[in-house]
């Protein structure tokens, strides 16, 4: 009893304190939330793309569809598992599984909150840029190990342009970690600590040397975008050309392996970008509103929004049409809407309230980006090959390399002014 | 290689490839998410450039043509249905003025009004599915739903005036089988105003649409001459600035009474074409307003025998179908059944321009101008 306890009152994450136990639940914690995110997504996704387009989408298996991703990866695990006979085996066997376990590994470092992460690396933005372009390899792997036209085409897609976007990618990172040394004098790359110093600074750091710091977050916006490969820059998997991509021979399992990993890494990103420039963990409006009444206030929107999502399910059960054949559908949602309050009132105790708060904000700043790649697929067409391209490397990189520079001289504009005035006396 | 790598057309003339490397073979179809049925396109390529192509037709053949030559004049109409499936109404239109024009009947006026509204609204359903799918073609998934909202609406319309909605039969040789329902002129008008706003909404969402712009903007280009000399008709020849128009150049049934622009482009590329059946659909729109509006009264079929049999001879009519110039050429012995019937279908024609237009451009681009010729393989095949 006493190694939990202790851990929970030591605020350090499990990666610093060495305690294996914790590091265990972390990460299965992290592992199933992920998977459960990814289910969410996938029927959120559904939902508002469907309602984008005047459809109404998944509304049989459970209430509002409620439980069809369930279904859909029930479904998916029980098909029958095809390799083609002409495909290179072992590398087909193997994509899917590097696919997955990159995806998955970026959460390591990812801070969900101040104690909140498997582990504080000081390294932790270079792990996250460097895993998550391992992904590409599981991605040519399959494309290539098919031994088929398509997924070939669909991974040579997809490498040049991983690694065309990487590039405006990580340069938009570095202007944000240039920013981290603004106060203290050191920078850091720390993902937790990279979050301090925007606590510190009293400022995200998206409005950090504005608009320098906006600029930024666009860039990477875009290119994080390109990096999942998703509308409009969905090129690798392009249905209407290619038919499904690199996933074209894939079926059953490893094809929901794919499909896992694509709304992981999705995750992913977004927690880079809400990490490195929307102040990670940390609640909105710090300098506006700001005081411990404010704090407390703030404290128990997490709370109020469970209540309220468990509110509209009851409500919407209430209004679903009072039919035998509805019983089981209309009795099911308030169910779910009790436990979704339950669970609300339960969080208002100050113990959760606190440890609670810093999750949700995370998660609320990662949900809005999932929602923008909801909200471009149903927008936006696809580009062509070559306009991909030209993007990547003839806008996005200029512009990511002018905040950089830009980024680092205002951000030593004293001491240059120093010299220079030192240099004319 | 000095020139840009994708630019360069000369390598693709002389059956170059980047490093020398062999081609890659790629079979587009028949079951392919964007040959819009079952068209097979044999793409020989260079990386991702198409250095040549081969349509392969037939998949949905079923001898059209040929069981015309088995049955009565009146039996073979609503096989006509079959052809370009998605704007049925004007196959039924052209057949039966064809063998009108063999039997030298005088259509009535009410049914030659009847015959432009459904024709005209055909035309309207016809591109607002080639719009959906070509968007789809494109990536943008999302006007296909709106495009296909506005559809049911002028199915509906089809379906309380023949009870069927997409296979009408709507036309009877001599005139049309059914009159106006009631309340057919108000809905018709409703129709027309829902429509108009509605084309703004699709316009909004593509038009000035960056990412539509660069995907259609000098993609698939073909000048008006090599239009011509391929017998491409219809809006891809309009969109290579030649203004040509069947219902303007040789008006039929009472065509001439009704005002209404040929709108043309004027690069012939993608984008121009879209604005050209764009702007088609406007016009659709006052046609259909003016015909409802002077919809005479009177009969609407016109005094034919029982039994067809028209004199030994020969006949060619063609008119304005969505996606061009649709001529059935009839020859009769004077029997009852037709001596042999050919259709001249446009998406056939205009398939034949595929090759120009995508020679030495990319994989994406083939796709996108399959989606700009609107092809219905029914009518390719027939």
């Amino acid at each position: 009893m006493r190694p939990i306890t202790e851990y929970l009152h030591s605020n350090l994450t499990p990666g610093e304190s060495g305690d294996l136990l914790w590091i265990f639940v972390y990460v299965v914690v992290i592992f199933l939330g992920i998977s459960l995110a990814v289910l969410l997504m996938n029927w959120l996704e559904r939902k508002i793309l469907a309602h984008m387009q005047i459809r109404l989408g998944p509304m049989r298996v459970g209430p509002h569809g409620l439980l069809q991703s369930i279904a859909d990866a029930l479904k998916l695990l029980i098909k029958e598992d095809v390799i083609p006979s002409q495909a290179d085996k072992i590398v087909f066997w193997f994509a899917p599984i590097i696919v997955v376990m990159t995806a998955f590994t970026l959460f390591l470092v990812v801070p969900f909150g101040r104690t909140h992460a498997v582990t504080d690396m000081n390294i932790g933005i270079l792990f996250m840029l460097g895993v998550s372009s391992l992904g590409v390899l599981g991605v040519i792997m399959g494309g290539w190990s098919s031994n088929s036209h398509y997924p070939l085409l669909g991974s040579l897609r997809s490498s040049a342009q991983m690694v065309s976007y990487e590039i405006a990618m990580g340069l938009a990172i570095v202007s944000a970690i240039l920013m981290t040394s603004v106060a203290s004098g050191t920078g850091t790359l720390s993902m937790i600590g990279i979050v301090e110093s925007q606590y510190q600074q009293h400022r995200w750091f998206a409005f950090q040397f504005f608009p320098l710091g906006l600029v930024a977050l666009l860039v990477f916006a875009v290119a994080m975008v390109a990096e999942t490969n998703r509308a409009p820059f969905d090129l690798p998997e392009a249905e209407s050309e290619l038919v499904a991509g690199f996933m074209t021979e894939y079926s059953g399992f490893r094809w929901s392996l794919f499909f896992l990993a694509e709304y992981a890494s999705m995750i992913a990103v977004s927690s880079i970008a809400v990490t490195l420039w929307l102040g990670g963990w940390l609640r909105p409006f710090p300098n506006a509103l700001s005081g411990a009444g404010w704090d407390g206030a703030f404290s128990f929107v997490p709370a109020l929004t469970f209540v309220g999502f468990g509110g509209l399910c009851i409500y919407s059960a209430s209004r679903m049409p009072k039919v035998r054949g509805m019983k089981l559908q209309s009795g099911g949602l308030a169910a779910f809407g009790m436990l979704l309050g339950a669970i609300g009132l339960l969080m208002c105790a100050p113990a959760l309230r606190a440890r609670v708060q810093d999750v949700y904000w995370f998660v609320f700043k990662v949900s809005i980006f999932m929602y923008l790649y909801i909200w471009y697929r149903g927008t936006f067409p696809r580009y062509r090959f070559d306009q991909l391209m030209k993007v990547g490397w003839k806008v996005l990189l200029p512009i990511a390399l002018a905040v950089l520079i830009l980024t680092a001289l205002v951000g030593v504009r004293q001491e240059l002014f120093s010299v220079v005035a030192e240099a004319v006396r | 290689m000095n020139k840009g790598f994708y630019e360069s057309l000369d390598d693709v003339e002389q059956g170059r490839t980047f490093l020398d490397s062999t081609e890659l073979v790629l079979n587009m179809g028949p079951q392919h998410p964007s040959t819009h049925g079952v068209l097979r396109v044999v793409l020989k390529l260079d990386g991702e450039r198409v250095n040549g192509i081969e349509c392969i037709i037939g998949y949905l053949h079923r001898g059209i043509e040929k069981i015309a030559e088995s049955r009565t004049y009146p039996q073979f109409n609503p096989y006509t249905d079959r052809l370009d499936y998605v704007a049925a109404v004007s196959n039924s239109f052209a057949y039966c003025m064809a063998v009108e024009k063999l039997i030298k009947a005088e259509v009535p006026k009410r049914a030659q009004y009847l015959r432009v509204i459904m024709a005209e609204l055909a035309r309207l359903s016809s591109h607002q599915v080639w719009l959906g799918t070509h968007a789809l073609d494109v990536g943008a998934i999302t006007p296909l739903f709106y495009l296909f909202r506005e559809r049911e609406e002028i199915l509906k319309i089809f379906e309380k005036y023949c009870g069927a909605r997409l296979t009408t039969h709507a036309f009877r040789i001599g005139g049309c089988q059914y009159d106006a329902y009631e309340g057919f002129e108000k809905e018709v008008l409703r129709f027309c105003d829902l429509q108009e706003s509605r084309i703004n909404e699709y316009e909004e969402l593509l038009t000035s649409n960056r990412i539509w712009l660069q995907r259609t903007k000098d993609v698939g280009v073909i000048s008006g001459k090599d239009c011509i000399s391929l017998g491409v008709t219809g809006p891809v020849l309009r969109g290579s600035d030649v203004k040509w128009d069947l219902r303007k150049a040789q008006p039929y049934s009472s065509y001439e009474e009704f005002e209404f622009d040929v709108p043309t482009g004027k690069s012939g590329d993608t984008y121009d074409r879209y604005l050209v059946r764009i702007e088609e659909m406007r016009q659709s729109l006052r046609i259909i307003r003016q015909a409802v509006a002077g919809l005479p009264e009177g009969p609407i079929m016109a005094k034919i025998p029982k039994v067809l049999k028209p004199p030994a001879g020969e006949t060619y009519v063609s008119m304005e179908a969505p996606k061009g110039e649709l001529g059935f050429f009839i020859v009769s012995d004077g029997s009852t059944q037709p001596y042999r019937v050919r259709v001249r279908p446009p998406s056939f024609v205009n398939l034949q321009a595929l090759e120009k237009m995508v020679r030495g451009r990319l994989v994406a681009d083939v796709v996108a101008v399959i989606g700009t010729l609107d092809i219905v393989l029914g009518e390719v095949d027939r």
